[in-house]
């Protein structure tokens, strides 16, 4: 059998007396891609900078590889957050350097390579670069480690289309054969194809864990679907808003 | 290629049935080498273990052929392709067949209208 990559039991992190994770306990083996989907809030990045060693969990416990989180598990996580981080003035150069310098297992030829096939100059600086450019850049980084887990948290948020299908095919042709994806998202539709498994977490807690073939094959919907259905927003709430909307456009539920 | 995949089914399913497409039409020739199981994912922008249980679904009815050294091909069994293409437009001829019964063709209907459908395309 493999051996688990990750695992959580009872994983619990308060801020002040909102409890953003309630005891989550979950396995994930190496060699898949996971997509982690749930609302605004529903607690993905904490749970992702749990696994990262970045927050202290109140209760339960990670283990990565069979490891507590520490210099080991960071060594073989390669985390893209959900912000930027680089220093405005860096030329995409030498944030390269930087993850040279910094990590064994970074891949300059295969950043710069990719980079190139972006038409991002090696020579530009961060703060001349559009959002979706800088994001691009951060993932390619991410993506040119060989890592075991790849934490990626939002990745395809700020970008457009066509560089979504850029990042995806970078994700499935550049991560290695043992290693596991954890991808966080709200943009079910367009990661669910590259998908073994996902996790649904609502309001802190995990509801589900399942294969994206067994779900359409269970449910007979695509997880897309699954997920609009498990947290639609009730409608009365809405039901002034659509009342009040001239022209008569038909409002949900008529 | 085009791959598409709908909403309302497993995807490996839709993956192996349009590979067996793509045999049965000739796009990928009896004993042409296939490529490989990541190419073939990327390609159709899928996960790999997806792409792999589509694989091992063709494998299973002996449309492909796994040699270990040097990676998949396509069947050099004429007959079990010829099978299949015969399964597939049954398959359709069916479909048509019920389509046309429902807009209450007769028999004799169907035949000149496929007859006269033949002869436009040219």
């Amino acid at each position: 059998m493999t051996q688990e990559l990750l695992v959580c039991s009872g994983l619990t992190k308060r801020f002040g007396r909102k409890e953003a994770l309630k005891n989550v306990n979950l396995r994930l083996e190496g060699g898949k891609i996971i997509g982690l989907l749930g609302p605004n809030g529903s607690g993905k990045t904490t749970f992702i900078k749990l696994v990262n060693g970045l927050l202290m969990p109140d209760a339960g416990s990670i283990l990565i590889d069979g490891q507590a989180p520490g210099v080991y598990s960071k060594s073989i996580i390669s985390y893209l957050p959900d912000r930027m981080y680089f220093a405005n003035w860096m030329r995409v150069k030498d944030i390269v350097e930087l993850f040279h310098d910094f990590y064994q297992d970074f891949s300059k030829e295969k950043a710069v390579d990719m980079l190139n096939r972006l038409n991002i100059s090696l020579e530009e600086r961060m703060k001349h670069l559009s959002k979706g450019n800088k994001e691009k850049v951060q993932l390619v980084l991410v993506m040119s480690r060989r890592a075991k887990l790849y934490l990626l948290d939002e990745p395809i948020g700020g970008v457009d289309p066509a560089a979504r299908d850029f990042i995806l095919h970078t994700i499935l042709t550049n991560y290695s054969e043992d290693a596991s994806v954890l991808i966080s998202t709200h943009l079910i539709a367009d990661v669910e194809k590259v998908l073994d498994e996902v996790i649904f977490l609502k309001d802190g807690e995990l509801v589900r864990q399942d294969s994206v073939d067994h779900i359409r094959e269970s449910e007979g919907m695509s997880v897309d679907q699954l997920f609009r259905s498990i947290f639609a927003v009730p409608e009365s709430g809405y039901q002034g808003l659509w009342d009040g909307a001239a022209g008569g456009q038909a409002g949900p539920g008529r | 290629m085009d791959w598409k995949i709908a909403d309302d089914r497993p995807i490996w399913i839709q993956l192996s049935q349009q590979l067996t497409a793509q045999i049965v039409s000739g796009v990928y020739k009896p004993g042409q080498r296939l490529p490989s199981v990541r190419e073939f994912a990327a390609d159709a922008g899928v996960n790999p273990n997806t792409m792999q249980r589509a694989l091992a679904e063709l494998e299973n009815k002996g449309f492909i052929i796994t040699n270990r050294t040097a990676g998949r091909s396509v069947t050099q069994d004429m007959e079990k392709i010829e099978t299949l293409r015969r399964d597939r437009a049954m398959e359709q001829a069916r479909q048509f067949l019920s389509q046309m019964k429902e807009l209450g063709y007769t028999r004799e209907e169907i035949g000149n209208v496929l007859t006269q459908a033949l002869k436009e395309d040219v």
